[in-house]
């Protein structure tokens, strides 16, 4: 496909398969990650955290860790600012201060078990670990609630007095647990679901899971006795983190400097704020260096996940497998603060689907856990999860093949989303014609095996982004980026400027600026990086080139406009037209031409087109345990362009085996007083290598018309098709329908038993 | 509390340090010997992204005392590659593109060599058996099963 002003001829770079340039520092242990660092003088934070799952603190006495020997500072609630309610969009998520300071440290109440309720530093691990036995917290403890439906009864526990549901008119009268009502749709739905021939309406369930990510948070914190203050951390985006932690602290933005560390995945959940505040604020209080690290355990009571959700979908279709009308409930689980991912969920329910009649209502519910963050499309997989179900099974009852039937509904440019917006060019059509192409859709399969397909969609998105290439005075460039690299945008990113520049990618050399070495830079996230910064890296070497360009024109003693750019050489147009000049040949005059070469870019990104994927997948139900294995499985996603096509490869598979895990096997399990169960890899339980087979992938390429190569976020969609496709399989293996995640052995041979009248 | 004095060795270099008596050898790779290639990603057995050689044998190092390294041989992450030659894991890891965020590839790396010099030309199964110990959130583990076995061919081939 050819769309103007996308550059998708002749090149030599893009759509290749380049060694990334970060990779030896990552093979031979050399990279720094969050918890890599030490400096001298520094000390070791530790945080103490709530036993109950919602408990009034009544009092917080620390004279005896105070008075312990090595103990250089102990911090409560009062050592950050308690701030008034403020929102601000982070990722594809809101976040509101006074929740931010109330999350990171405790304030009127404990809200869910592992919630912080003071720090202290020390000069060892050891020491601050007794510290923390030292202080006394005085609590009342509350009844709790954790279930999203009970959450929302008039009488559950209220987690904040002061919360009336945003959303309703008039505005409740009473506070409760439901932070927001958002509504999207349109057309009519009772005259769509009177036009239906089959109609199927079902409810569905998901757990809280957690990104997962291997890297505990980690971070390293020295503010000096004027105020100034540095942060080494693990984060999807330093310039956020530096934003929150100013505010948090009261402190200019230009008095702390963030430097990202590399990361060990974030997924989403390294968008956010935990341990950061708090060792500014020991570090600040000790006038020493302070570095914190959480334990799995403590990732796990209090950080992430995303929401669990009861959802409710009806759809109603003609016998020749037209939709005509879509309905859906969705209520989401925020943790202790509002912020469920559940508006994007609401959005993107229906979103593959070209609807006259649509209608999709979300409840955004605080229950006592801990707050949600992003993970990975967040929302995204949880409504599409339902609606996939829903999907599959009309297909079923109207005796249509399932590809084909998406195939009739699907969204194409044109199509008027759900949300409201006109579509872009998007790639689901294409998606699904290449899972039906597949040998893995007409494969055979054996008794207790089924197949199942679903799709998927995320938006991605654009924002702020800066990035500046400087050129060496031997030719090479540096590139500096303000988006941390998670998976390899290193890469990406090179090859799109050493694309645009004509020259190798060797030439070029990422490195992650800090916040004082250019200006803000929007986190690591919604599928933003090779998007956005790519688009910025374009606009910095475009700028390079002009200038590059003009040396050239001074040297030959001619306009500008003579001059063009090709393969990396300066060339002279018309007579004289063998004359040329190297990107190394101009840099080692720039002193004499007009002084040092340097490309900026600082842009709005817009434009980012959302990303569709289908998924297949084969299943194995073993029906004396209720065991779900998977046999095989195939992604097929729309990159707009793959600039590194093994990197999105990479994308898809993780994404898919993330899935995997959600599908059959993660949840909290918390006990009837609220304490998580199993805040351990050995009980809550990641697939590992010997769970999955190998991840089949094929990229299909529509270009998106608003980036130079064409290039849609990739990151992100994976996760969305997935639990779907695999409830769609384990149905079709076993002829009873699952709506529950995650779908464990227990929860399946029941289904089993239950229909062999067991 | 007293530490406790400890001489050992890793990649090949005596080395010696006071460690506590509750310090783990991932402890005092990281924090006292500054060799912050292995890494901890639970603490407890769970993740391997720990792994290394305690006299030829692979191990998570949280789940090891420092203090038990006395005399004994360790091999890091930090002592794979040769000079400035990659060992054929490494290299192979890069070329397909087997990590993402990389904080697990130190552990599958050694683990995998641990592998191949048991079987040199294992089956797909037996290479997802043996790392089934290490956990990557990022890459579905299919490249780095491709990534394991193509350096066994290298390898045997060499
Ligand atoms: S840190 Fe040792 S196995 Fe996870
Ligand atoms: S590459 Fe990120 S955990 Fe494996």
């Amino acid at each position: 496909m050819t769309v103007p002003g996308v550059t998708q001829k002749n090149l030599k770079i893009v759509g290749t398969r380049p060694l990334r340039p970060d990779g030896v520092d990552k093979v031979t242990g050399r990279a720094k990650f969050g918890a890599d660092i030490h400096v001298p003088n520094m000390l070791i934070g530790r945080v103490l955290r709530s036993p109950h799952a919602h408990a009034r603190i009544k009092s917080i006495d620390v004279s005896k860790a105070q008075a312990l020997k090595g103990v250089k500072a102990v911090i409560t609630c009062a050592d950050l600012c308690d701030l008034p309610s403020e929102f601000i969009p982070a990722g594809e998520m809101m976040v509101n201060f006074k929740d931010m300071t109330r999350n990171v440290m405790a304030r009127e109440k404990a809200l869910y078990e592992g919630h912080a309720v003071a720090a202290v530093a020390a000069v060892s691990d050891a020491v601050a670990a007794h510290a923390l036995a030292l202080i006394d917290v005085q609590y009342e403890v509350l009844p709790h609630v954790m279930d999203v439906s009970k959450a929302m009864e008039p009488d559950a526990p209220l987690l904040h007095d002061d919360m009336y549901t945003i959303g309703v008119e008039p505005k409740p009268a009473m506070p409760s647990n439901i932070a927001k009502r958002v509504e999207f749709g349109f057309g009519d739905l009772e005259a769509g679901f009177a036009k239906a021939d089959v109609i199927v309406e079902r409810e569905f369930t998901t757990k809280p899971v957690h990104q997962g990510y291997i890297e505990p948070h980690a971070c390293l914190a020295s503010v000096s006795e004027d105020g100034k203050a540095e942060l080494w951390c693990t984060t999807q985006g330093q310039f956020i983190v530096r934003a929150f932690c100013a505010k948090l602290l009261g402190m200019e933005v230009s008095n702390l400097r963030v430097t990202a560390s590399e990361i060990g995945g974030g997924f989403g959940g390294k968008t956010v704020v935990y341990l950061e505040p708090l060792a500014l604020a020991l570090s600040r209080k000790a006038c020493q260096p302070v570095k914190m690290t959480m334990s799995r355990t403590e990732v796990f009571r209090a950080s992430g996940p995303t929401s669990g959700a009861k959802i409710w979908v009806k759809v109603g279709a003609t016998k020749d497998g037209r939709i005509t009308a879509a309905e859906a409930l969705l209520k989401y689980q925020a943790g202790a603060f509002q912020g469920s991912p559940v508006q994007p969920g609401a959005m993107c329910a229906f979103a593959p689907y070209d609807l006259e009649n649509v209608r999709i209502v979300g409840f955004d519910v605080v229950v006592n856990r801990p707050k949600v963050a992003a993970y990975r499309a967040p929302g995204g997989p949880i409504s599409e999860f339902a609606v996939e179900g829903v999907i599959d099974e009309i297909a079923k009852k109207i005796g249509m093949d399932p590809v084909e039937f998406r195939l009739k509904n699907a969204a194409k440019e044109g199509t008027r989303a759900p949300y409201g917006p006109k579509l872009g060019p998007i790639g689901l059509v294409e998606t699904l014609q290449a899972a039906k192409a597949h040998a893995h859709y007409r494969a055979p399969l054996k008794a207790n095996q089924g197949r199942g397909v679903a799709s998927g969609f995320w938006f991605n998105i654009g924002g702020e982004t800066c990035a500046t290439l400087n050129v060496g005075e031997d030719g090479s460039v540096a590139m500096v980026l303000g988006t941390p690299d998670i998976g390899g945008s290193r890469a990406s990113l090179s090859m799109m400027a050493a694309e645009e520049l004509g020259i190798p990618m060797e030439q070029v050399h990422a490195i992650i600026g800090d916040t004082s070495s250019l200006g803000f830079n929007f986190l690591t996230g919604g599928s933003r990086v090779t998007f956005s910064s790519g688009m910025a890296v374009v606009e910095a070497a475009r700028d390079v080139i002009k200038q590059l360009r003009s040396r050239a024109a001074k040297i030959w003693e001619v306009s500008a406009e003579e001059v063009e750019w090709v393969e990396g050489r300066a060339r002279l147009l018309g007579e004289g037209k063998d004359k040329s000049l190297s990107l190394a040949d101009l840099a080692k005059t720039a002193g004499k031409t007009g002084g040092p070469i340097v490309g900026n870019a600082a842009i709005n990104a817009t434009g980012a087109g959302p990303s569709l994927a289908t998924h297949l997948v084969d299943v194995e139900v073993d029906p004396e345990t209720g065991k779900v294995t998977i046999l095989r499985y195939t992604a097929i996603q729309d990159a707009g362009k793959a600039v590194h096509p093994s990197y999105v490869e990479g994308q898809m598979q993780g994404g898919a085996v993330q899935g995997i895990g959600w599908a059959l096997n993660e949840e909290y399990i918390y006990d009837d007083k609220g304490r998580l169960e199993n805040p351990g890899f050995l009980d809550y339980r990641i697939p590992v290598c010997s769970d999955v087979p190998m991840i089949d992938t094929v990229i299909v390429e529509v270009p998106n018309p608003r980036h130079p190569y064409g290039v849609r976020g990739v990151g992100e969609t994976p996760i969305v098709p997935p639990m779907a496709a695999i409830a769609n399989a384990v149905s079709n293996a076993t002829g009873y329908r699952f709506t529950d995640l995650p779908m464990s052995p227990p929860r399946v041979l029941a289904a089993i038993d239950s229909q062999r009248g067991g | 509390m007293a530490k406790q004095h400890v001489t050992t060795t890793v990649n090949g270099d005596t080395v010696e340090f006071l460690c506590g008596t509750e310090q783990t050898l991932l402890d005092v790779l990281r924090d006292e010997l500054y060799l912050t290639g292995s890494k901890e990603g639970c603490g407890s057995g769970d993740c391997g992204a720990c792994s290394v050689m305690l006299d030829g044998r692979l191990v998570c190092a949280c789940l090891v005392l420092g203090a038990e390294a006395q005399g004994r041989s360790v091999e890091t992450i930090e002592g794979m590659a040769k000079g400035d030659e990659l060992h054929p894991l490494q290299q192979k890891f890069l070329e397909h593109a087997a990590l993402q965020c990389g904080i697990c590839t130190p552990g599958f790396l050694i683990a995998a060599k641990a592998l191949l010099a048991k079987k040199p030309n294992p089956t797909e199964t037996e290479v997802r058996y043996w790392l089934a110990g290490n956990l990557c959130r990022c890459t579905g583990y299919d490249k780095i099963v491709r990534a394991v076995m193509d350096a066994a061919v290298v390898m045997r081939t060499a």
